[in-house]
């Protein structure tokens, strides 16, 4: 960056002067612009090498064999399956119930509010996808599970047969349920934004030859909208459910956790990103590379989960119906 | 007529009868035959009030919950609306309607719980702000379980506060800002001015997107575990210098790992929108790439860049686990974030939650964590407000577009 | 089938913007009339107010009354769905629904409805509906293809097969060659003709020859400077606006002055 000032300091003079005079401020600037694209990606290389390196005392411990044997478990896989199990239960949640949600009120905003409310609510939205997750995570942990906890015990009376509501319904309402619900609460505004820049990008032509047809405004919705934005629904969903599988602060406020149980209505479960957070500060040794084994399986997962919703859109950029 | 009638769609037919009988029918006019009255909603929805009411009563048990009311009474009357329009009009009228209160509903139930979130954080900071502003100066090195303990029992004021919180957030992210800027600006140089759409830009594009995938906690990782590396390499493996990986910088490193991709595709976009005649107006007049960049291409999309930047930096200001697991939490103020643990406000809102000061009477790290994240909040929405003016007020009057 | 159109004191607003004004007209079923005119003169946007797809637009809305064999169409509680399904619409630019096949594109509106039609049917209504459109040699090989694989002239014939398929009783057309080549403007205007035999057609052009070739009747708006709204200066047989207008703004208009 240091030419950028030798260029300001640089008298003003007529163009072709200067044109032979500063030949290599092209290289340079060619150079680091490059040099800055490199580093990102051996950044990212160093991201996967780092975990790769840090976690082996854990993932294959005999090579270590000077070391402690693994604190939780006897061996890594028995320790983060059920936490990966945790993991994808809470994200399912959150994906169950915001995914209709967002749908319906990126729809509200796109075809269904008059404009005047339609705007706000897209600023609205967009703020609220700005609120830090460790404040959705205070809210989770101090307002909203005392508020579920009748409803814990309703739905265990009325469904317990179903083993997700078996178990006996916390009194604190800080379960797994909860945090999803918090997870659900986060994503929306993502789901949200994405959904309605695709719906709005449905081309008015199509949308109008529906209605010319005689057809409501819901079947026009379903002939035009809905197969236009198919693949930018999906990709926005799993974007959303990568955000919430690597989510840290709502499950760790949220959710007082234990051993893996179906019920999502007991204490219990915990999830990669939530035990990281508990346990690193005080880590050290085998347990270190424990927690950073486990970061290595969400990495993994969160990066299949995100390419794929890239490459929907990827693929969707080329058939688009567009014109 | 009457084969038309057949034959064209079914909500678009007037009703037989009507047509049968004429125009001089009723209402006199054919459009609005076989449409239900108007007041049809209203008798539904106090349908659906009082049958609400009835199964809230029968399956509450003790107590009346006035929420579990409402629930039901709007799920009564979309079913009602439903019915009624399609018995009174047709199914295709009666889907429409359906879908209509459907989007409705979803609306209206995603407010609820982002009205309370907001509501909690104003509710709860704000009168302790206001009573307590030494919270905003103070940090928590004189502040212990029994001073919490007095303000329980005895009623003293509120002790403690986050100064330390704002400092490390102020210095983590500023150095994260500094190392992510640069770097996220001369890529999307690269790739926007350089570039011919290669194997590297391309790739470079692609793990863009990968990196805005990356949960923040595993940036925290990676940041902790590239400085381990680099500390036990350079400069030991002691005790002594295994605490020093922990520090404010560990956690910027963190951060301008989320933060890159974010100033990557904003400042992109930016760039591509800057018009091609500008740039060829430049070189006709014999100026060099580099400074046509400098002068003509990133001085038009100053702006966008500029707000791009600041949604990012309102991004990572927020960020609490790649923080915790880098920089630690600390009682103490410290302004430095080359030596030793740092807290940022986001962490010290968690552990205030988490680990209450006084573990009997949690009330007042409640209190202090809910004005924390009222102030946490005011400056995310400070940072998105100017992002928004920055790119209205200085947008350059015509774009590519 | 065919109905009649009358507008009475019809007004059209964008916001506050009032965009076409005071248009009495009377429109005669199983004829062509033409709307010609300069651009921004409202004779779009008088011509989506018949079926009411003005309203798509936000802000937009029209006073007075359209009325359809006496029936107004801006009455209360009138459904603008009901009124789309009678009034068709063809697009200044081909718009065939790019999802479906040529047979879904032409039987669409039929899926709206939820009608079960047997495959004799729903064959009969596509074999019926696209010699309607003067498609049916071009295309009887390939029903099964995506619409947007046609060429312009086509796609834009499937899309009058489409609006014919529903057998409304008006069809609006908002300059339906304007992105035609020649030789598929040709084949469109002699369908023009044939649909009058069933049809109430009304029709926007840029094209005064096009208005001369297809129209019985033509109107003539224009506006009288930018920011005034648009107005109905002249409506006769179209024989008698291009030999013989009343009105000099048409005479200046037809003989090239300006516009």
């Amino acid at each position: 960056m240091t030419e950028q000032v030798t260029e300001a300091r640089d008298p003003k003079s007529s163009p072709i002067t200067k044109s032979s005079g500063n030949a290599s401020g092209d290289k340079i600037f060619a150079g680091l612009s490059y040099g800055a694209g490199a580093l990102i990606l051996v950044v990212l290389a160093f991201v996967a090498i780092f975990l790769v390196t840090e976690s082996l005392p854990a993932l294959a411990p005999t090579l270590f064999s000077d070391q402690d044997s693994i604190s939780s478990a006897d061996n890594f896989w028995v320790y983060v399956v059920p936490l990966i199990g945790g993991t994808i239960m809470a994200s399912f949640i959150a994906i169950l119930i915001a995914t209709p949600v967002a749908i319906g009120i990126a729809l509200y905003i796109s075809h269904y509010a008059p404009r005047r409310i339609s705007t706000p609510v897209g600023y609205v939205i967009d703020l609220l996808a700005a609120i830090p997750s460790v404040v959705y995570g205070a809210w989770g942990m101090l307002t909203l599970s005392t508020a579920l906890v009748p409803v814990y015990g309703w739905l265990h009376d009325v469904l317990g047969f179903i083993p997700f509501f078996s178990g006996d319904p916390s009194t604190t309402g800080r379960t797994l349920l909860t945090s999803g619900v918090v997870l659900a609460v986060m994503i929306l505004p993502i789901i949200t934004a994405l959904c309605r820049e695709i719906f709005l990008q449905t081309p008015k032509l199509h949308e109008e030859a529906a209605l010319a047809l005689g057809a409501t405004q819901w079947e026009m919705i379903r002939m035009t909208v809905f197969p236009f934005a198919r693949a930018g629904i999906i990709s926005s969903v799993m974007l959303g459910l990568g955000r919430a599988l690597g989510e840290t602060m709502a499950v760790t406020l949220v959710l007082s956790g234990g051993v893996f149980t179906l019920s999502l209505i007991s204490s219990g479960n915990q999830t990669i990103p939530s035990e990281i957070a508990l346990n690193f500060p005080e880590a050290f040794g085998m347990r270190q590379s424990e927690l950073v084994a486990a970061g290595l399986m969400l990495f993994i997962i969160t990066l299949a989960v995100n390419m794929v919703a890239r490459a929907i859109v990827n693929r969707n950029k080329e058939f688009s119906g567009a014109n | 007529m009457s084969t038309a009638v057949k034959k064209t769609v079914e909500g678009a037919s007037p009703d037989p009868k009507a047509s049968k009988n004429g125009k001089s029918s009723r209402n006199g006019n054919a459009f609005t035959a076989g449409q239900k009255p108007r007041w049809v909603w209203a008798v539904v929805l106090a349908g659906a009030l009082v049958v609400g009411a009835g199964i809230t009563v029968v399956l509450g048990g003790e107590g009346f919950s006035v929420t579990g009311w409402l629930i039901f009474s709007a799920i009564l009357y979309v079913i009602g609306m439903y019915v009624t329009t399609r018995v009174m009009e047709n199914r295709r009228r009666a889907t429409d309607g359906l879908w209509r209160n459907l989007v409705w509903a979803a609306f209206v139930v995603a407010l609820i719980p982002l009205v309370s979130l907001l509501w909690t954080v104003f509710a709860q900071g704000l009168p302790t702000l206001i009573a307590n502003p030494s919270l905003l100066t103070e940090d928590m090195s004189t502040t212990n379980g029994a001073t919490d303990q007095a303000t329980v029992d005895e009623g003293e004021s509120l002790a403690g506060g986050f100064v330390h919180g704002l400092i490390g957030t102020l210095m983590i992210t500023v150095l994260a800002t500094l190392i992510s800027v640069p770097i996220g600006l001369m890529a999307s140089i690269y790739l926007t001015e350089y570039s011919r759409g290669g194997l590297f830009a391309r790739s470079i594009t692609f793990f863009v997107d990968v990196m805005t995938g990356i949960p923040s906690i595993v940036a925290g990782l990676f940041a902790f575990a590239a400085v381990q590396l680099f500390v036990t390499t350079f400069i030991g493996t002691g005790p002594a210098q295994l605490q020093m990986v922990k520090m404010g910088l560990t956690a910027s490193i963190a951060l301008s790992v989320l933060m890159i991709p974010v100033v990557v595709r904003s400042t992109e976009e930016m760039l591509r929108v800057v018009p091609n005649e500008l740039r060829e107006a430049s070189y006709a007049l014999g100026v060099r790439k580099w400074q046509t960049i400098m002068k003509v291409v990133l001085p038009t999309s100053i702006s966008g860049i500029a707000s791009g930047v600041t949604l990012a930096i309102a991004r990572v200001a927020g960020e609490t686990a790649p923080i915790l697991v880098t920089a630690g939490f600390l009682a103490t103020t410290t302004w430095n974030p080359f030596n030793g643990w740092m807290t940022a406000l986001p962490v010290y809102i968690y552990r205030q939650l988490i680990n209450p000061t006084a573990p009997g009477a949690p009330l007042p790290s409640e209190l202090r964590a809910w004005a924390a994240a009222l102030v946490l909040i005011v400056i995310v929405m400070l940072l998105n407000l100017i992002a928004r003016i920055v790119a209205k007020a200085f947008a350059p009057t015509k774009t590519g577009r | 089938m065919a109905k009649r159109i009358d507008a009475v004191d019809l007004n059209v607003y964008y916001g506050s913007f009032l965009a076409v004004q005071d248009v009495n007209i009377r429109i005669e079923p199983r004829a062509v009339t033409a709307f010609i005119g300069p651009s921004g003169c409202g004779k779009t946007t008088f011509l989506r107010t018949i079926n009411r797809m003005h309203e798509v637009l936000p802000g937009a809305y029209a006073d007075g009354k359209i009325l359809l064999d006496g029936d107004n169409i801006y009455d209360a509680g009138v459904d603008p769905v009901t009124i789309r399904a009678e009034v068709g619409m063809v697009f200044q630019r081909p718009n065939p629904f790019p999802t479906m096949s040529i047979r879904e594109n032409v039987l669409a509106g039929y899926k709206l409805n939820g009608t079960r039609l047997s495959k004799s049917d729903a064959d009969a209504i596509l074999e019926k509906s696209l010699r309607g459109a003067n498609l049916w040699n071009e295309v009887k090989d390939r029903l099964d293809k995506p619409g947007s694989g046609l060429s312009g002239g086509q796609q834009q014939r499937l899309c009058i097969a489409r609006t014919v398929a529903v057998e409304p009783s008006v069809i609006l057309m908002d300059e339906p060659c304007s992105a035609l080549d020649p030789i598929s403007t040709l084949a469109v205007e002699d369908l023009i003709n044939q649909l009058k035999e069933d049809y109430t057609v009304v029709i926007v052009t840029h094209n005064m020859q096009q208005a001369a070739r297809v129209a019985d009747k033509t109107a003539f708006f224009n506006i009288q400077g930018t920011g005034q709204p648009g107005q109905l200066i002249e409506y006769a047989d179209t024989k008698t606006i291009f030999q013989n207008p009343e009105n000099e703004q048409t005479l200046n208009y037809i003989s090239g002055r300006f516009g």
